[in-house]
């Protein structure tokens, strides 16, 4: 084709960009050890212009990197200017503040160069499987106690692998094998990005990506200042109170508009935690963006010119923007709430559009046992150590009820109880919808789970938990009413924490229940004819039915409409 | 083998093809697929074909068929009212899938509704463990229960699913005993038969959509049976299988979920036997029909497997959308890019293709069957690489005004572009999302697309497989003769085969040997049996995968092992090679252990030798010419037209050109050259530069 792009080549070259990052992620996915990374496609990807814009990102299972890998790019620009660059240069860091906001995240970004000269920037970022210090846990009081920090250096120069930090890195890590590989994974899937970037360089004789990224941002700018547009001028408030670590947590934003930008502002938020679930700023953006970007324009794909229409901004010291040393590895306890307080804000700008809450932090169950944990060592009971990704119910939509066992904001998925019994003694004895879960509304709230674990062999075995919605449900919206708590306990009746180590004594099984999401408008005007599926579905029970819905359920199954409308006028509905 | 004529069909999204195959020639039809009532196509199909060959019913030897009734019964919710029996505590395993959102930023996403409804699941009192031990033995009056309310209710067919039954199938072999005294056996489907496998839901969900469509492929069977045999045709009827292989009809009633994606499936074993006669060792398949594209990867003739594939997706062509089977088949990548792909204009003003179609009702504008909306067909109209008067075979005459008119209207004028540059950037952008996802199916697993040859074939491939080759990396484009009915051509050339499965986990530092050879030995018998159906005698060939992985990893990649006996060593070895081949790279000191174990059996099956080369020759005079959009320059050009029929072998025809022929078309872009070889099949090639 020919060199000056038209209207064509300009769309051909902007899906070849967003074919390019996704064959980045792939390659990474597929190569990657942690399992974060694999089953739950905890990685980024995107190609960066040389000012540090990000052209195009790779749709992956993590919202949490949306901007946190965009805004590491400049991060790197500032320590390593393009003119200090060369070819076969790479750079690392796990910064939590200039990365993607913990530890384990490692962040890689590679200068790509055509014909001698510096073209474009490749990013990438996955989750290893360990980075030393405490581990798996939110017990961490500063950053130190949580593992190998790796300011942003140089992983190779001139195409020769920087050994020292490698060695570094083998030194500190449980799985040093697998850690490195995943190192040696984040740089081979830039490069397959670089190579293929080349290519569809040469095959449309473009000398740089000037034109294009400048089309790309524009036209999505402009596209995400039209949604923005369509909201009525103001700003509104809202907040959720969650249960947090040590004790409540309340997560508070306000969110205006000046002119085609939205300005999401947390004033108002609770302080830090002395443990770690506290959030940099980074990773804050990034969901808060995620969630305005959902509700307003889910089809423009993100660049700088999307990501640039939402401001972030907190108080420092809130738990939503933890500066250095607050121990952070568990931010996505938080980060996953913030959705929520997006919505509650943005539903009073634009009614009818997004979801009620829901049960928005995973509920992975981390199960283990093992010396100096459970004390069952010497019984000949195998130690293990296994964490699953499950999900409680999601919020009603406005016009859909909520998705059950579902996650959201998160894209993890779950493993196989099978998968998991063939590697660890446990004994997984039910997984099932948790009935009455779901919060009452015109839409219900998607239901929980209701989990029952055993030991293979009767042995004693324990959950680091770290649940959320166990104390405040997930509220309903426009009438709705909220979703159930979530529960700990043993099978013999006694309660568990929520937070923090539990044992489950021998010949005792785990009972989770998780929490449900919340309804959606008024219970009393949810078709009858729905409420009586959820009772023959044995979603609800008919005492339920009559109580939340003020719907009678006759012999049959079917709804008595006489009854029900006056069970409803009783309730305060109008027949 | 065969002497006597032989006849394939096969039921597509749009038309149902056939093929006719002669001792001295062959013959092929289309006609559109009857959706209401599919054998009624095959069978007017089939009497049309034979008597324009002249052959009686009765002479044929051999029907081999291909349908996507189950897939179409799957995506329709016609199946039957089926009931799931499965362990206590695990009912919900069919509705809560694997926990998750398919669409990343879609707030209104909705999973597809189960195949059967919560009430319908019935929960039974037994737990086998992972290593097989029995927990809890079967409450066995609990199934004497629901047996009777199974039949009180009237259900039309029963899947039994109880977890880690690939491990031990006791208690799902007694219930199906029980339930029997209710409901016919025939009618019951056990996880354990129809896929021994690992991961409670896929295998659930298989054993689920196998039950399903049972009773309707049963019916479906006997009506296209009866209808053959009152034609007076008393040749046997074998039915082509996603795994590229074919089988009896006893099989097929009883695993008919293994039928669905058949027709595809032809198509890359026509590509098969097409890069052994041509002496490709690195092909590319691109099959293009009215509804979809699908590519397939075949090296050293082999086209590429997998194990699992998805139906029925709610939202199209994305991944995890859809209800997961586990069944052999060949693995391409399918595109919502064909003829009939619906054209938008988005919000970012792109020019957006697919996924949806407008299939043959009411199919493209330029069809005149009521279609409104712009589609990939009324591009290639308007860009002059298609013949209004012989599009398909002269089925249909298309409007070229009226295409012309909705890519102006609903294209050109939002964009501001005149009407040909905007049919040019349909036919771009159609093809840039089908490279886009050759490159990255290539990538996932280990594989490039540059330096291959391409084998298209299907309705609407020949226009544009030069212009995808040249975005691939591709200099040299297959057109085979008969390219419009590619895939029914594959099911002339397919074998007699089968495929069967177990899951053992087993660590190579525990390596037991004679476990897996008792594994291979009742895994052959299992394949044997079925095989033997309808092919008592010929020379067999079997080919043993194991899936393997690091352990502490997910997914497992399929390794190719050779015969037995194994030792632990062999197997990291073989594991060590493919791993590197897919990834680039090994993890030393890592353990490795293999979860799953397959085992293929197909007839042996000579492919083609390889065909000689034939001296050029001059082209003959153009039969006409006409003014078309060249694809690579974008240029307004003067192609020659000319006539498949009098191309000889050898001829040379260089772009801009079309070959057309009753099928479909080929378009020969400026660059390229293009003319049959000693088979008749065109061979395009890049012109070096």
């Amino acid at each position: 084709m020919s060199a000056a792009p038209g209207e064509i080549e300009i769309q051909v070259l902007w899906n070849r960009l967003l074919a390019v990052v996704e064959e980045q992620a792939q390659t990474l996915v597929r190569t990657a050890f942690s399992t974060a990374a694999r089953e739950a496609g905890d990685i980024s990807a995107g190609v960066f212009d040389m000012q540090g814009r990000m052209l195009a990102q790779a749709v992956t299972g993590t919202p949490g990197h949306v901007n946190s890998m965009a805004r590491s790019v400049r991060h790197f620009l500032d320590a390593f200017p393009p003119a200090t660059l060369h070819d076969g240069d790479v750079l690392i860091t796990n910064d939590p503040w200039k990365g993607t906001g913990h530890l384990f995240d490692l962040t890689v970004v590679t200068p790509i160069f055509l014909e001698g000269r510096a073209v474009a920037l490749f990013a990438c970022t996955t989750h290893v499987v360990d980075i030393g210090g405490l581990g798996v846990s939110a017990e961490g009081r500063q950053i130190y106690h949580e593992g190998l920090y790796i300011p942003p250096m140089h992983l190779a120069r001139l195409g020769i692998m920087n050994e020292d930090l490698l060695a570094i890195v083998r030194a500190n890590v449980r799985e040093p094998v697998q850690v490195v590989g995943d190192i040696h994974a984040l740089a081979a899937c830039n490069e397959t990005g670089g190579r293929r970037l080349r290519q569809m360089m040469r095959e449309f004789d473009l000398a740089d990506l000037d034109r294009i990224g400048e089309e790309i941002i524009t036209r999505s700018r402009r596209a995400m200042g039209e949604a923005v547009g369509r909201l009525p001028r103001g700003s509104w408030s809202a907040s959720m109170t969650i249960d947090g670590f040590e004790g409540p947590v309340t997560l508070a934003a306000t969110l205006s508009l000046a002119g085609d930008r939205v300005l999401v502002d947390y004033t108002g938020t609770s302080g830090l935690s002395r443990y770690a679930i506290n959030c940099p700023l980074c990773y804050t953006e990034a969901y808060t963006c995620f969630a305005v970007k959902a509700a307003l324009a889910p089809w423009i794909p993100n660049n700088t010119g999307t990501l640039d229409a939402v401001v972030v901004t907190a108080p420092e010291n809130t738990i939503v923007n933890a500066p250095h040393p607050a121990a952070v590895y568990a931010r996505s306890v938080i980060g996953h709430m913030l959705p929520d307080v997006v919505f509650g804000c943005l539903d009073q700008a634009l009614p009818l559009t997004v979801p009620a809450e829901g049960t928005s932090s995973l509920w992975n169950l981390s199960l283990l046992a093992g010396h100096g944990l459970t004390g069952t060592e010497g019984t000949g009971t195998r130690a293990f150590n296994v964490t699953t990704f499950h999900s409680g119910g999601a919020g009603a939509r406005p016009r859909q009820d909520g998705l059950s066992a579902t996650p959201f904001p998160s894209g993890v998925r779950a493993v196989p109880v099978e998968i998991t019994e063939a590697i660890t003694p446990l004994v997984i004895w039910r997984k099932e919808l948790r009935a009455g879960s779901g919060g009452p509304g015109r839409q219900r709230g998607g239901l929980g789970q209701r989990m029952e674990i055993g030991h293979r062999d009767g042995a004693a075995f324990a959950i680091q938990a770290r649940f959320e919605r166990g104390i405040h449900p997930a509220r309903g919206r426009d009438g709705g009413r909220p979703g159930a708590t979530g529960r700990l306990s043993l099978l013999s009746g006694a309660s568990l924490g929520l937070k923090g180590l539990q044992v489950i004594p021998a010949g005792d099984r785990l009972v989770v229940e998780m929490p449900g999401g919340g309804g959606y408008g008024d219970p009393l005007t949810r078709h009858p004819t729905a409420v009586a599926r959820d009772v023959s579905y044995g979603l609800i029970d008919t005492a339920a039915a009559e109580r939340d819905y003020g719907v009678v359920i006759c012999a049959d199954g079917l709804p008595d409409p006489d009854a029900t409308a006056r069970r409803r006028a009783a309730l305060g509905q109008r027949p | 083998m065969d002497v006597g004529p032989r006849l394939a069909v096969d039921i597509g999204g749009t038309f149902t093809d056939l093929v006719l195959a002669l001792p001295d020639r062959w013959l092929s039809a289309k006609v559109l697929t009857t959706p209401e009532a599919p054998e009624r196509g095959v069978l007017d199909g089939t009497s049309a074909i034979l008597a324009q060959a002249g052959v009686a019913a009765g002479d044929l030897a051999l029907v081999i068929h291909g349908t996507t009734l189950a897939t179409n019964a799957l995506i329709e919710r016609k199946g039957a009212k089926t009931a799931l029996v499965t362990t206590a505590g695990f009912r919900d395993t069919l509705e809560i899938a694997h926990e998750h959102r398919f669409e990343q930023y879609d707030l209104y996403m909705e999973r597809p509704e189960p195949l059967v409804p919560r009430p319908w699941r019935y929960e039974v009192p037994e737990r086998i463990a992972a290593d097989g031990a029995v927990l809890l033995p079967m409450d066995e009056t609990a199934v004497v229960r629901i047996g009777a309310r199974l039949r009180a209710e009237g259900f039309g067919a029963v899947a039994v699913s109880f977890l880690h039954a690939y491990r031990n199938d006791v208690h799902e072999r007694r219930a199906r005993e029980i339930l029997s005294r209710f409901i016919v056996p025939e009618l019951i489907s056990i996880s354990s038969e129809v896929c021994p496998e690992i991961r409670e839901y896929e295998r659930t969900s298989t054993t689920v959509a196998n039950a399903y469509v049972l009773p309707l492929m049963e019916g479906y069977l006997r009506r296209l049976q009866d209808g053959l045999g009152t034609m007076g045709c008393a040749a046997p009827l074998l039915l082509m299988m996603s795994s590229g292989g074919i089988t009896t009809v006893e099989t097929a009633r009883r695993f008919p979920i293994r039928l669905v994606e058949s027709g595809p499936a032809g198509g890359a074993m026509l590509a098969q036997v097409l890069a052994a006669a041509n002496g490709i060792d690195r092909a590319l398949a691109f099959d293009m029909g009215g509804t979809t594209a699908k590519i397939t990867l075949i090296d050293d003739q082999q086209p590429q497997r997998a194990r699992q594939f998805e139906i029925a997706r709610v939202a199209r062509f994305v991944k995890g959308s859809g209800i997961p089977v586990r069944i052999p088949v060949i693995d391409m990548v399918e595109i919502g890019a064909g003829g009939g792909s619906i054209v938008r204009v988005d919000g970012l003003g792109r020019i957006a293709v697919g996924p949806d179609s407008a299939g043959s009702r009411p199919g493209p504008v330029s069809y005149g069957r009521g279609g409104s909306l712009p589609t990939v067909t009324d591009a290639d109209l308007v860009l002059g690489w298609i013949d209004p008067a012989r599009f398909a075979g002269g089925q249909i005459t298309l409007d070229a005004v009226a295409a012309a008119r909705v890519v102006a209207d609903s294209v050109a004028s939002p964009l501001g572009m005149e009407l040909g540059r905007a049919a040019l950037g349909i036919t771009e952008l159609v093809t840039e999302t089908m490279a886009s996802a050759a490159r990255i199916h290539a990538l996932e697993n280990g594989k490039e697309t540059a330096g291959r040859t391409m084998i298209a074939f299907g309705g609407a491939a020949p226009l544009h497989a030069a212009r995808l080759a040249q975005k691939l990396g591709i200099d040299r484009v297959l057109v085979p003769v008969g390219a419009g009915v590619g895939s029914a051509h594959g099911f002339l050339s397919a074998p007699i085969g089968y495929e069967v499965v177990r899951t053992r986990l087993m660590a190579l530092d525990a390596f037991d040997a004679a476990l897996v050879h008792a594994l291979f030995a009742a895994m052959r018998a299992e394949a044997e049996q079925v095989v033997r159906l309808g092919s008592p005698e010929a020379a067999l060939h079997e080919v043993r995968t194991a899936y393997m992985r690091y352990r502490g990893q997910g997914h497992e990649i399929a390794v190719p092992l050779p015969a037995g006996p194994y030792t632990a060593d062999m197997l990291y070895d073989a594991f060590t090679t493919t791993y590197q081949a897919l990834y680039g790279r090994t993890i030393p000191n890592l353990a490795v252990e293999v979860l799953t174990w397959t085992l293929a059996l197909a007839e042996m099956r000579r492919l083609p030798a390889c065909l000689p080369d034939v001296p050029p020759a001059p082209p003959p005079p153009p039969a006409a010419r006409r003014r078309l959009i060249d694809p690579c320059t974008g240029a307004t050009v003067e192609a020659e037209v000319h006539d498949r029929a009098v191309l000889s072998a050898g001829a040379r025809v260089v772009g801009p050109a079309v070959i057309v022929e009753a099928e479909t078309s080929t378009l020969v872009p400026t660059g390229f050259r293009a003319g049959p070889n000693a088979a008749g099949h065109i061979l395009i090639e890049r012109i070096a530069r």
